[in-house]
């Protein structure tokens, strides 16, 4: 019965997931609009004649209205009709080993010049090291902080571990960034000022991952320790501790085997919340670092007006996004059954 | 919860001065706010000031002080790479920050607060709309929208306020949403509706002033963020045009000299860190005024 409810939920969210894609991916299309400079342009670089971008505009059709050609891109990504960039008789030269056909079709960056899905998942990769990396600390430090400040509300340690929180929360990670840099880069000449993930550096991989996984962790953890100390003050407060209380456990005993337990359902759903703002966070560290990444490219991107890279890189964006907000709420089900979305 | 006061909008109108004296007046017994609102306050007087201390104008360089750059007693914060007075650009930048943000912010607000109350109040196909795109909108990660959005309008500062608008507007929206469905179920509503009360008047005169006290906490939590986020966007290049003076922007040029001098990127990191932290204190130490209310 209660897998039955979970699986009718989780099938919903997921056409859900499909129509925010959807809505999203027009809204980034239409954006893209604003900037000048078209594809046939941007395919052909700055030195190209206006004739030959003229030829090539009207090769690819780029004159049609706007929803006909996201409609057109639309068919390229699943796989219904074939890339036009990639029409040989345009002499461009763009070949995608994986074929003009197939499902998944990102299309061509004109950045790189490169099928999109050669560019984006090895720097998706080196993003899921360092939010990785960031998120397995982020958990286990703003739990701890958040219990020890919410066991006893308004104590030394309480108000010492919320300033604290939100110093830290107001720290932007270029700010940190640059503290960092300048001591231990700067200062001391501990640790590499930039991770550009190659060995020619000098540094170790490890040694380059330290400062961009230190700035995401200490801003992320100030966030999510504030709220599991809520959702601890909340619980602390509510009856059924008195009655652990007043039966005669000791105070760990009514702490971990009762608060901890019951404040942990709320920020459960922070925690996974926080891969949203982890993305966020990783675009600019990854900026501060030189960090070879997803977020850095969709700036690179963004900038230059690949259009197809940024649509690709907002759609794994928002698919991680959303479906950990889904795993989030499912996991909130589980673990309170009193809750039915 | 149940506020029957609020029926008669003479009275509603009185509380609401008085209540926000009384916020006002009872602001220092929390010292976390009003550290907070002293660290807003004297960028404020600052940037009120700056054209009459006698600063010497931002973009002016001294071509003398550029060999040696750090802090002098011609130049108290020493100068950037091109000569320029680092303590100017400063509180000009300041000037700057503090403009575009509070304005962003209300416009949010007022954009967030109008669809969160006809969402809220109507309900059936308003609220589905409305809803469904403030979803879309909430689940990007907020700087990818801001990235892609400036990106392709430009960098201005009439662009940075409507990317603020679009990103933060929905989730304005969706707080005013949540907070008016457990209102609108109150007595005060249904004496308005049955005085026959214009659905504007109830939404603008009864349903909005009840929900101002989760509203300004995230008032001023939201300031701290869009000053973030446009010390982000001038980082990312994506700041104010140049020469004028922008916080973000000066850091990413200090960035580039931080190997030999370090202040250039360290002083604009340190003004963005103390206004946010500024806006932080003072969002915690109300939020602790009101669940002592």
């Amino acid at each position: 019965m209660v897998p039955l409810v979970i699986l009718h939920f989780i099938l919903k969210r997921l056409a859900a997931l499909i129509l925010t894609l959807l809505a999203a991916s027009f809204l980034v299309f239409a954006v893209t609009e604003f900037a000048p400079g078209d594809v046939a342009r941007k395919t052909l670089g700055p030195y190209a004649l206006q004739d030959q971008v003229d030829i090539l505009y009207r090769r690819l059709h780029l004159n049609d209205p706007l929803p006909v050609r996201y409609v057109r891109w639309l068919g390229v990504l699943l796989g219904v009709i074939e890339d036009p960039l990639q029409d040989p008789t345009l002499k461009l030269d763009f070949t995608d080993p994986r074929g003009k056909r197939y499902f998944g079709n990102f299309g061509y960056s004109t950045l790189y010049k490169l099928p999109v899905n050669d560019v984006i998942w090895d720097r998706l990769g080196n993003t899921a090291l360092l939010a990785g990396l960031a998120f397995a600390l982020i958990v286990p430090l703003s739990l701890i902080a958040g219990i020890l400040a919410g066991m006893r509300e308004g104590s030394r340690l309480d108000r010492t571990i919320s300033v604290f929180g939100i110093v830290c929360t107001s720290v932007p990670e270029f700010a940190s960034g640059v503290f960092f840099t300048a001591i231990f880069v700067v200062g001391l000449g501990w640790l590499p000022g930039t991770s550009p993930l190659n060995h020619n550096a000098g540094w170790s991989i490890a040694a380059q991952l330290v400062l961009p996984v230190i700035v995401l962790v200490l801003y992320d953890s100030g966030y999510v320790a504030r709220m599991v100390r809520s959702s601890m003050v909340d619980v602390m407060n509510r009856p059924f501790i008195r009655t652990a209380i007043l039966k005669g456990l000791s105070r760990r005993e009514v702490i971990l085997r009762h608060a901890v337990r019951n404040a942990m359902i709320a920020p459960f759903t922070v925690i996974l919340l926080q891969i949203n703002f982890l993305i966020s966070g990783v675009v600019v560290t990854e900026m501060v670092f030189a960090y070879p990444g997803f977020g850095r490219m969709l700036l690179e991107a963004s900038l230059f007006g690949d259009i197809a890279l940024i649509e690709a890189a907002t759609l794994i964006a928002l698919i991680i996004a959303v479906s950990t907000q889904l795993l989030s709420d499912v996991g909130y089900m589980l673990l309170n059954p009193q809750i039915r979305l | 919860m149940v506020d029957l006061r609020a029926t008669d909008p003479i009275a509603t109108e009185a509380r609401d001065e008085s209540s926000a004296l009384a916020l006002l007046r009872r602001l220092p017994q929390s010292r976390v706010g009003m550290i907070g609102i002293l660290l807003i306050l004297s960028w404020v007087v600052l940037a009120l000031l700056a054209p009459w201390v006698g600063l010497p104008s931002p973009n002016a360089q001294d071509y003398a002080a550029i060999p040696r750059p750090q802090p002098s007693a011609v130049h108290w914060l020493g100068v950037d790479q091109l000569g320029r007075d680092e303590l100017s650009r400063l509180i000009w930048g300041a000037r700057t920050v503090l403009t575009v943000a509070p304005i962003a912010v209300i416009a949010a607000y007022i954009a967030g607060c109008t669809l969160g109350l006809l969402a809220g109040y109507y309900g059936g196909w308003t609220d589905a709309v409305i809803s469904r795109f403030s979803d879309v909108i909430l689940s990007f990660p907020v700087i990818v929208l801001y990235v892609i959005l400036i990106a392709n309008i430009g960098p201005s500062r009439f662009n940075i306020v409507v990317a603020v608008v679009l990103a933060s507007g929905p989730g304005i929206a969706r707080i005013v949403r949540g907070l008016v469905l457990e209102l609108k179920e109150q007595d005060f509503v249904a004496a308005a509706q049955l005085r026959r009360e214009t659905s504007a008047y109830i939404m603008i005169v009864e349903l909005l002033p009840n929900c101002r006290g989760p509203l300004i906490t995230d008032f001023c939590l939201r300031l701290g963020y869009t000053t973030i986020t446009i010390g982000i966007l001038g980082f990312l290049g994506l700041g104010l045009p140049p020469p004028d003076p922008d916080w973000g922007g000066m850091v990413q040029q200090g960035t580039a000299m931080i190997t030999v001098w370090p202040h250039m990127a360290l002083l604009p990191c340190l003004a963005i860190v103390s206004l946010v932290l500024g806006f932080n204190l003072l969002a915690d130490g109300l939020r602790e005024l009101f669940l002592n209310d």
